[in-house]
Order: C-alpha cells, then structure tokens, then sequence
C-alpha cells in the first residue's frame, strides 16, 4: 500500500508510472527467503554483545553502510546490481562455509528491498551452510538504529 | 583513568554513527547543493514557505510510487508549499535517469552520506521532513506510512 490518498490520480496514470520503473526499482523478492532462515534483530544483538557475533556482511547499499551499520559488518552489496554480486562473491571467497554467516540490507520495507534475496540466494547456491538473514521489517533505522542495537559508521 | 577513558572515547567517537534524525521542533540544517537543473539549491532560501525534504533513491519502490504524488502535492499547494528530492543513490547516473521517468515540478539534487549525517542519519528509505515556515522540523517519517497521512500534515502545515 501506498502512503498517500487524499489527491487522487487516474488508474492510468499511476498503472504507466509504474511501468516505467526501471529494474532498479522493482519491488524485491525477500518474502521468498525461507523463515526458517530469518534471524531476529534481537538475537543477533544479544551474540554481539556475548562476544559471539558472526561475520556479518552488509548487502545493501554503500551510502547507508557509510552512515552507519553493525559493528564489523563488511560492505557486500548492492545485492541488485551484478557488481554487487561480484562483490559479495569477492568477500565471500576467503569465509569456511560451515561458519555462521549473517547478512543483512534494511535500505527500505522487506517486502520491497532489492538486494536481499539476490545475495541470500547467491550465498545458498555456493554452498554456505549456515547463513542467517537479519530480519528488517521496516529498515535498519527502525528495526536496528532505533532499538539501540550498536552502530558504526564507515571510517 | 578517567582521563585515559576520554581520550579513548575522542579517540572512538569519529567512529560513532549518526542515527537520531531530527526531530520535530528541531532547526532543519541549512544546505546549498547543486540541483539536477545545475541550479543551487539552498534550504534556507525557502524560508516562509513550508518545506518538505524528500529523501528517495532509484532503488527504492515505495519512493518511486510516491513520485506522482508528491508531483501532484506540489501542484496542488503551489506558492505555499516547496518540495526538495534528496536523491540516496550510491551514484548520480541511475538517479538522473529516474528524474527522467517523471515530469518533475521540484528541484532534485544529489545526497551522500554527510547529507544524511546532517539531518541524523537516514537509515531507510523513504524518510520524508516536513519543515515549517519557521525552518523547523514540524514531523519525520522513515518507512511506509498510512495512507492520506502526509496529505493531512501538509495541508494543516500550509494552512
């Protein structure tokens, strides 16, 4: 659902705007990324702060991830763009595959990120064993920043 | 002790992240950036008008659904109402070219991660400003909001 309401526009109107996004804008496919795989923002906060935390690769975009991010998390992204795979195929080379992993993106509402199914089934298909995917219903302000969860900002 | 603890935390605190973006009540930061048009566009210059600050990305869905709309809001309240898109891409060419998808009735210019780190960080997209006539944040939204939601505000803010 969209936010607005109270101007109206024709179906039409909305039906060709919406057409015209480019593939970097279609809505993502995370809802496909099996439940049992979705890891709690909670729970992987609590690893951090035990002094247990995986490596953990953030796979959404490089403006957020130089604003903040989780602590130790590596810059593996976009997740949408074939560089951005290169990219976490590069980051992923030198990880053991038996080894948890987690990665997470929050550039906007799960149901629409691009990037993270797109990295989730890229790291699947290489054989990683056990890989988590951070659960951001919302975005990592919300459902991360905002909770008081950790963060840092690329130096 | 105490003193080596504070030269740890300025030591620490570049690493520190923004992450509180700025609240209602708050000055909205004043910037000059240059706009797609090659125009500067300067916050304070709108001073007396209510200002919204639109932060999308080409990547981003739901920014992209709410274009129409924030076209048809600028229309509707024009002379009262001035609408600033802060483009987050990682880079200008897929936010120049999303600018041409639309008939676009506002100025739209580029941010960065400084840009984000002045208004507290924007960790999510879409995260809209509404600015009073007094360049004082009246309401912040990041993520999806109710519908009608934002028309309402604007409406109340432009009087």
């Amino acid at each position: 659902m969209t936010r607005f309401g109270l101007i109206s526009f024709s179906g039409c109107a909305i039906m060709l705007a919406l057409a015209l996004l480019p593939a970097a804008a279609q809505p993502g496919t995370a809802p496909a990324i099996p439940q049992t795989v979705l890891m709690k923002p909670a729970d992987l906060a609590n690893d951090i702060k035990a002094g247990k935390a995986p490596v953990i690769l953030q796979v959404g975009f490089s403006v957020l991830y130089q604003q903040a991010h989780i602590p130790g998390a590596i810059y593996a992204g976009p997740g949408n763009k074939e560089e951005g795979i290169d990219n976490l195929k590069k980051q992923a080379a030198s990880l053991a595959k038996d080894k948890p992993l987690v990665i997470y993106c929050g550039c906007c509402p799960w149901e629409k990120c691009p990037n993270i199914a797109a990295a989730w089934k890229e790291l699947t298909a290489e054989g990683f064993k056990n890989l988590k995917v951070l659960y951001l219903p919302q975005n990592f302000g919300e459902d991360w920043a905002d909770k008081g969860y950790p963060v840092v900002k690329a130096s | 002790m105490r003193v080596f603890a504070f030269l740890l935390l300025l030591i620490a605190a570049p690493a520190l992240a923004a992450t509180t973006p700025i609240k209602a009540g708050q000055s909205a930061p004043d910037f000059t950036r240059p706009g797609f048009d090659g125009k500067p566009v300067k916050l304070s210059a709108y001073r007396g008008k209510v200002v919204l600050l639109d932060f999308w990305a080409s990547w981003c869905p739901p920014c992209i659904e709410e274009a129409p709309h924030l076209i048809a809001l600028q229309k509707a309240h024009a002379g009262k109402l001035q609408i600033i898109g802060v483009s987050m891409d990682d880079s200008e060419p897929p936010a120049r070219a999303m600018a041409k998808q639309f008939p676009f009735n506002y100025p739209l210019l580029m941010g960065d991660a400084k840009f984000g780190g002045l208004y507290g960080g924007v960790l999510g997209l879409p995260q809209i400003f509404l600015i009073g006539r007094d360049g004082k944040v009246i309401k912040m939204w990041r993520g999806e909001m109710k519908a009608g939601e934002l028309d309402k505000a604007i409406k109340e803010a432009v009087g």
